[in-house]
């Protein structure tokens, strides 16, 4: 279809038009009297740009072209250009993918008739959030890409605080404004050593830098504090999983399924600056990333909230894509072009993999929550019975999040795995195959977390009344998530596609990769992968049909679940999602470390007791808490400059001017 | 046509004086509506024709001179206050501050390195003048609607430097300024209207009572 476009429109013009297009979609709704008519147009003009911005994404991604604009602007910062290389063509796709299936699923899941007062902001700012990602992809300008760095960051705080009633959106969003803010500084120290250097604020071509500057070192090392805190690295994440948590199911979708990524995005244009980046940072990104995939799967484990372990699965898929990263770094320092290739592949992959399932599975936690009123797994259950399709399509994005075949969760993790494991026979970097048993470990606590939150929400008995009257999704909801389901399906079966849609962008990272061998070989592998995955599909298909005809012919009776004969079970005494995990937390309690109020039990028949296990977050409330405490009170002296005295304040910046003007003598 | 440019400047210095000599609100408002007018025609005397200047012009005459004076009106009508009465230093004080400030900002502009052409205009020192005016009757006065008057007078300041680099300005800074000031001046009166209702009064110093602990 997009190869009939090319003789009509400009990719390019195309691209931009359809972020502009899904940035003012909100903005008739602003106007507009009567409740309701915004919001649908806000999703039928979303939906509209994104087919008209896929389908030229994909083919600036197909033709390895680079579109350049020059924005006329009247600022003393240069030109202004707005760029569009097979990298950021590849980063577009989510971008317009998540925020027209999140404007849909709004629909239903907030409508205007309930929420009048919170929708029209909520609209407005869900497409300036997606515009402003979409335009961050091409702006080649420090100063511009800074200034849609903020868009971002504040239209992301102002979705996040839409239930601004409440104590805990509003603690999220402080967490979540100072860290975005931590973020911004570290990118203006970055901006300004990169304008030192290459003299304009023009961001420098690829490969034009050497590493081994002096300042390439802090370059990098703004870059890395600056775009991780975005992406959730792990030191950085503080702010992700209460704001995950807080925000609206279909925003938290569009923060965790595409803003993290933006930050990965900054990383990767950062590393094709230099030419010779030194295997330290290789080394420091994969490190920092495999940590963040096995604590941030570990805190999901423990977690009660279930969008809160959501969010800490983001950490760990995060870490799992810096781990690609660091590995391919790795490869590019050490010439070693299968392992940049396979690293990247990886990377990439899993960037995309985790922009459809994370999304589906936000948006499955909004039906859930939008049907029973809570976050809470210990609240829910029984839920796959009122909501099957829900179920269905939940069970699809946790299969697929756990890296489990034929889903396309495990064709990225297993190029990271065919990567570790070339190091076998290496000459150089051996210890990179230590790498396969953690990942292998992170998969396995991921099959832990999810079996844990899929079996507590949708399997047994209901645990609250809300959870008995549980009812199936509408359309609104449940198309978006089909969607995102389908497409999890179809790169999980025909992974070379996958391949294809990564092969440019790993080209424009890393030029020196323009031979196809690589692809032929892996994507043959990949075609096996293909093979083995429909069979497997086909073999559960057939099963399900067995034994769906072995249901139909004998005679069935319907209990409880989990009964087992008891003549009075309650739903008190199934497995709650906290029982569920204990094991697997009690192994990580150092890291972890639950707050566990046990009641003491005396006598033979001891009266009702309550019991709570809330995991905390360790490095928030361990490390940066208490810092700030401490800073706090060091600096306690100078909150008597802060008095209230308005036009003492006025003098402060007279006597400031009047000692400037003097100094200046 | 330059004689007249610092004649027009030496009005605008006593336009200072008298703002900061008044205790009439509506009077204050007035002079500075007048001060926005003369520093609209200003541009028109030392940079030669273009349509940019006459934008300029028509925009800042609007702005300063009618819209912003407006508004302040408005302001004080509706707060229902008329004077300043009990600023933190008294109005004579404050003339002779302004007198020593003026004095100074002549010694001090004629020791800048300026070009050449620069060299014999008021327009420095008469900024600094203006500046300095305005930043005292930021400190001293106590009514919210003082401090506004004080912040548009601040501006005209800055303004006057500007005129010197008219021609260079991209209009998208001018804009920028003045969209600026319009829309503090409004959050002021929006402001003002809070204050007078909270409190029942315009007086700045009770907003102490609004800080973090």
């Amino acid at each position: 279809m997009f190869f009939a476009l090319q003789g009509i429109l400009d990719p390019g013009l195309m691209v931009l038009v359809a972020a502009i297009v899904v940035g003012c979609a909100g903005v008739p709704g602003l106007f507009l009297k009567k409740p309701g008519t915004g919001q649908a147009f806000a999703a039928v003009a979303t939906i509209l740009a994104t087919l008209a911005g896929v389908a030229a994404s994909m083919q600036l991604l197909f033709s390895y072209t680079t579109i350049t604009y020059v924005l006329e602007w009247n600022l003393p910062f240069g030109p202004c250009e707005l760029v569009i290389d097979p990298l950021s063509a590849f980063f577009m796709l989510p971008v317009f993918l998540v925020s027209a299936a999140g404007s849909l699923f709004a629909l239903g899941y907030w409508p205007s008739a309930e929420h009048r007062t919170t929708e029209r902001g909520l609209t407005f700012f869900y497409g300036l959030l997606a515009s402003s990602m979409a335009i961050l992809l091409m702006a080649r300008n420090g100063v511009f890409f800074i200034m849609l760095w903020e868009v971002m960051a504040l239209s992301a705080y102002f979705l996040l605080v839409t239930e601004h009633e409440s104590n805990d959106v509003r603690r999220a969003g402080i967490v979540y404004l100072i860290a975005t803010h931590t973020g911004t500084a570290a990118l203006f120290v970055y901006f300004s050593l990169l304008a030192a250097q290459t003299g304009s604020f023009l961001l420098p071509a690829a490969g034009s830098l050497s590493a081994l500057s002096p300042f390439a070192t802090i370059i990098a090392l703004s870059a890395f504090i600056g775009f991780g805190a975005k992406a959730g690295i792990m030191p950085l994440h503080i702010w992700l999983p209460s704001a995950h948590a807080n925000a609206p199911s279909h925003v938290s979708a569009l923060m965790s399924g595409v803003m993290l990524k933006m930050g990965l995005y900054g990383i990767f244009r950062t590393l094709t600056y230099f030419y010779d980046p030194p295997l330290l940072w290789g080394a420091v990104l994969t490190v920092t990333g495999i940590t963040s995939a096995l604590f941030g799967i570990a805190f999901a484990v423990a977690q009660r909230d279930m969008k809160r372990l959501l969010a800490c699965s983001s950490i760990e898929n995060i870490g799992i894509i810096t781990t690609g990263i660091g590995v391919a770094l790795l490869g590019v320092s050490s010439h070693n072009t299968t392992l940049v290739y396979l690293g990247m592949a990886g990377a990439l992959l899993h960037i995309l993999n985790h922009s459809f399932f994370k999304p589906l599975l936000f948006l499955g936690a909004g039906a859930i929550i939008h049907a029973t009123g809570t976050r809470e797994m210990n609240l829910m259950g029984g839920l796959g019975k009122g909501m099957p399709r829900v179920a269905l399509l939940f069970m699809i994005g946790s299969v697929a999040i756990c890296g489990i075949p034929p889903l396309n969760g495990f064709v990225s993790e297993f190029l990271l795995y065919l990567g570790f494991f070339k190091q076998l026979k290496a000459d150089s970097l051996v210890y990179l195959v230590l790498l396969a048993p953690l990942l292998a470990l992170v998969g396995g606590l991921a099959v832990i977390a999810f079996s844990k939150l899929f079996s507590s929400v949708f399997l047994g008995t209901p645990r609250s009344p809300a959870a008995a009257h549980s009812h199936e999704a509408g359309l609104t909801i449940l198309v978006p998530m089909a969607f995102f389901a389908l497409i999890c399906l179809l790169i999980g079966i025909a992974p070379q596609l996958g391949l294809h849609l990564v092969s440019p962008a790993i080209t424009s990272f890393y030029p020196k990769l323009a031979s196809t061998e690589l692809s032929v070989e892996y994507g043959a592998i990949l075609g096996r992968l293909s093979l083995s995955g429909a069979l497997l599909l086909a073999v559960a298909v057939v099963a399900m049909f067995l034994w769906r005809w072995r249901l139909g012919k004998s005679p069935v009776t319907s209990a409880p679940t989990w009964g087992c004969g008891y003549k009075r079970g309650t739903a008190r005494m199934q497995y709650g999602a906290s029982s569920f995990s204990e094991l697997a937390v009690s192994v990580f309690n150092g890291i972890i470390r639950q707050r566990i109020g046990r009641p003491k039990l005396t006598g033979l028949f001891p009266g009702a007791a309550h019991c709570s296990e809330v995991p905390t977050e360790t490095i928030l409330e361990r490390i940066i808490v208490p810092l700030f405490t401490i800073a706090g009170v060091s600096f306690a002296f100078l909150r008597r400059l802060q008095h209230g005295q308005m036009h003492l304040y006025m003098l402060y910046v007279f006597v400031t001017l009047f000692i400037l003007m003097l100094w200046a003598h | 046509m330059i004689s007249l440019a610092d004649q027009l400047l030496v009005l605008v210095l006593l336009i200072n004086f008298i703002s900061l000599g008044t205790s009439r609100l509506i009077f204050s408002i007035r002079a500075v509506a007048a001060q926005g007018v003369i520093l609209g025609i200003l541009p028109g005397l030392i940079h030669p024709f273009s349509w940019h200047l006459v934008g300029i012009t028509v925009v800042i005459i609007g702005v300063k001179g009618f819209v912003i004076p407006q508004m302040l009106g408005r302001a004080v009508r509706s707060a229902e206050i008329k004077r300043e009465v009990e600023p933190f230093l008294g109005y004579v004080p404050t003339l002779l501050l302004g007198a020593v400030f003026t004095a100074l900002s002549f010694g001090f502009a004629g020791r800048l390195p300026m070009l050449p052409e620069h060299h014999n205009y008021m327009f420095v020192p008469a900024s600094i003048a203006t500046l300095m005016t305005g930043f005292l009757i930021l400190t001293t006065r106590r009514k919210a609607i003082s401090q506004v008057i004080g912040y548009l007078i601040l501006d005209n300041g800055i303004f006057i430097f500007g005129l010197l680099l008219a021609g260079a300005m991209p209009v998208m800074v001018e804009a920028g300024a003045l969209l600026d000031l319009l829309v503090g001046t409004f959050v002021m009166g929006i402001v003002i209207n809070q204050i007078s209702r909270e409190f029942s009064s315009l007086d700045t110093s009770l907003l102490t009572s609004l800080k973090e602990e």
